[in-house]
């Protein structure tokens, strides 16, 4: 014999847990729900039920606008294996404004070559009857046309 | 042999926490069940996570499927400003052993150890197929339960044991859970009404085997004069050893465990009289494996195990499993550091004055780790 199959596929429950069951509840219904450390009042989204400085639960809720910024960004050029989007495609780091963590969400409705640092941005949902509990519901972010956020105002967030 | 090394500078459990056990956590996550132990074990001795100076964790991502859980459930502790950390993909009792080896070396005198493992997520008895060796043991399948039948059924026909003293064992270790409020089974019923349950795998019936739990624990070391501030009477570590076996059950006696009595040589368990013993023999038919290997068969609470008689120094004082043991609440991971635990807190509390705190994994007591825990530090 030179050749043993052995097939291992495992299947699981996810739970994500209490503070990030309310941001795909949100999701849901076409908003951002972060929540803020009691302790250094920074705003996760989304939260994992704790704030990862000060180690203690994040309970309160935040309800957060639709609006925000790019961080930084990469333009994908390379395709693989699953891939929904047509290349070249735009994956930025999105810092919704009030929050203090960025998350990953595409950039569409502009050219590759014309994204910023800093270029002010809106969510796009996907049609209300098409919205669920995952980051699917938001089918990427837009350019506002509003002016460019200067980048000291996010620079501790890259 | 060289003789075994003892521990150089005193370091002790000074604080323990545990969540309750369940069988299936449906709203936290990993982070959530953690917060609250982590937070209980430093408000115990009135110490925040600026006062440890090094963390180690013992989990494994296998149990939720989540790559790198062990990295994000460290916001669970809130390491800002960053500071020394580890994990292993072990029980947290291993977690303990790198703390205190760190702990030895000086730089730091107090750790946070902890650990967690939910398995409803998943099919246990799959996830811990895979924990065998991949090429001729994993590819069959086979269940933990399966091969403890095995090592059981080994046990009875070398005359060992009986399905009564399995059944006794559970009985004991149960009926004591009823006094642990974080126990997740714990009852009262006689052997005559256990050996009336059917077999789940011959011979070992339904009280055999350990819950499948989800759960979280945590401990903080401290050293010298930090664990003499902080806790009145600590439970100073002074042996603490691991050993382990071949990776292939076949190729070993499973009746007897020679990586435990190595373990409990090095650690010293012999040195002196064990008032109490809390071992982690998650199947009711190991423990008296666990305990002919410590020396300890025979003594005290521990009766109803076959064994091959007690060692002569430790008599009828000794207290086994006054937690319920992993018979109990068995959370994947975390049962070991459990059982560091809770024989700490007997001796915190004066119930206890030389306890022997045990953690077992892999298949059928492959891998073994023994803590013996006093409450007096020679020469301190
Ligand atoms: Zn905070």
């Amino acid at each position: 014999m030179t050749m043993l199959d052995t097939p291992i596929h495992l299947e699981y429950t996810f739970t994500p847990g209490i503070a990030q069951s309310r941001f795909l509840r949100g999701l849901a219904e076409g908003r951002f729900v972060g929540q803020r450390c009691p302790v250094c009042g920074k705003v996760y989204i989304p939260s994992r039920g704790s704030c990862p400085v000060d180690g203690v639960p994040t309970g309160e809720d935040v309800a957060l606008p639709d609006t925000g910024i790019v961080t930084t960004y990469c333009v994908v050029n390379v395709p693989f294996a699953g891939q929904a989007i047509e290349i070249p495609y735009i994956a930025a780091q999105v810092l919704l404004d009030g929050a203090n963590i960025s998350f990953m969400g595409l950039i569409q409705e502009i050219p590759a070559t014309d994204v910023r640092m800093g270029m002010r941005v809106q969510a796009v949902w996907v049609e209300p009857d098409e919205l669920g509990p995952t980051l699917a519901s938001v089918k990427y972010f837009k350019p506002t046309g509003g002016p460019d956020a200067p980048y000291e105002s996010f620079e501790e967030y890259l | 042999m060289s003789p075994a090394p003892r521990a150089r500078r005193p370091v002790a459990v000074v604080s323990f926490a545990q969540a309750h056990n369940v069988r299936r956590e449906d709203e936290r996550n990993e982070v959530e069940m953690l917060m609250p132990v982590v937070a209980e074990v430093f408000a115990n001795i009135g110490i925040t996570k600026d006062d440890v100076g090094f963390i180690c964790s013992g989990s494994t991502d296998y149990l939720v499927g989540g790559p790198f859980s062990f990295v994000t459930a460290l916001d669970a502790v809130g390491v800002w400003p960053p500071r020394p950390e580890s994990h292993v993909e072990m029980d947290g009792a291993w977690a303990l052993y790198e703390a205190w080896v760190l702990l030895q070396e000086g730089e730091v005198d107090a750790a946070l150890v902890y650990s967690f493992g939910r398995s409803s997520p998943g099919n246990l008895a799959e996830v811990m197929a895979l924990q065998l060796d991949p090429y001729t043991l994993a590819p069959l399948w086979p269940d933990p339960v399966s091969l403890a039948a095995l090592q059981a059924r080994a046990l009875i026909d070398a005359g060992k044991a009986t399905e009564a003293d399995f059944a006794s064992v559970a009985a004991r270790n149960r009926k004591a859970a009823l006094s642990n409020p974080k126990a997740q089974v714990a009852h009262d019923r006689s052997v005559e009404e256990l050996l009336g349950e059917e077999y789940v795998v011959a011979p070992l019936r339904r009280h055999a085997l350990p819950p499948i739990t989800d759960g979280a624990a945590a401990v903080v070391l401290a050293a010298g004069d930090t664990a003499r501030r902080w806790c009145e009477r600590p439970a100073w570590i002074t042996g603490i050893d691991h050993r382990i076996e071949t990776h292939a059950p076949g190729a070993r006696d499973l009746t007897v465990s020679p990586s435990i009595a190595l373990a409990a040589e090095r650690a010293g368990v012999g040195d002196g009289p064990v008032d109490l013993a809390e071992v982690h023999a998650p199947f009711a038919s190991q423990e008296g494996i666990v305990l002919e290997a410590l020396g300890l068969a025979g003594a005290g609470g521990a009766g109803g195990n076959g064994g091959n008689g007690g060692n002569g120094g430790n008599g009828a004082g000794l207290s086994v499993n006054p937690s319920g043991g992993a018979l109990a609440a068995n959370p994947m991971m975390t049962a070991g550091l459990t059982r560091i635990g809770e024989a700490a807190t007997r001796i915190w509390s004066g119930d206890a004055n030389r306890a022997v705190a045990h953690a077992t994994s892999g298949p059928c007591l492959q891998q073994n780790l023994v803590c013996v825990l006093d409450a007096a530090w020679e020469g301190a």
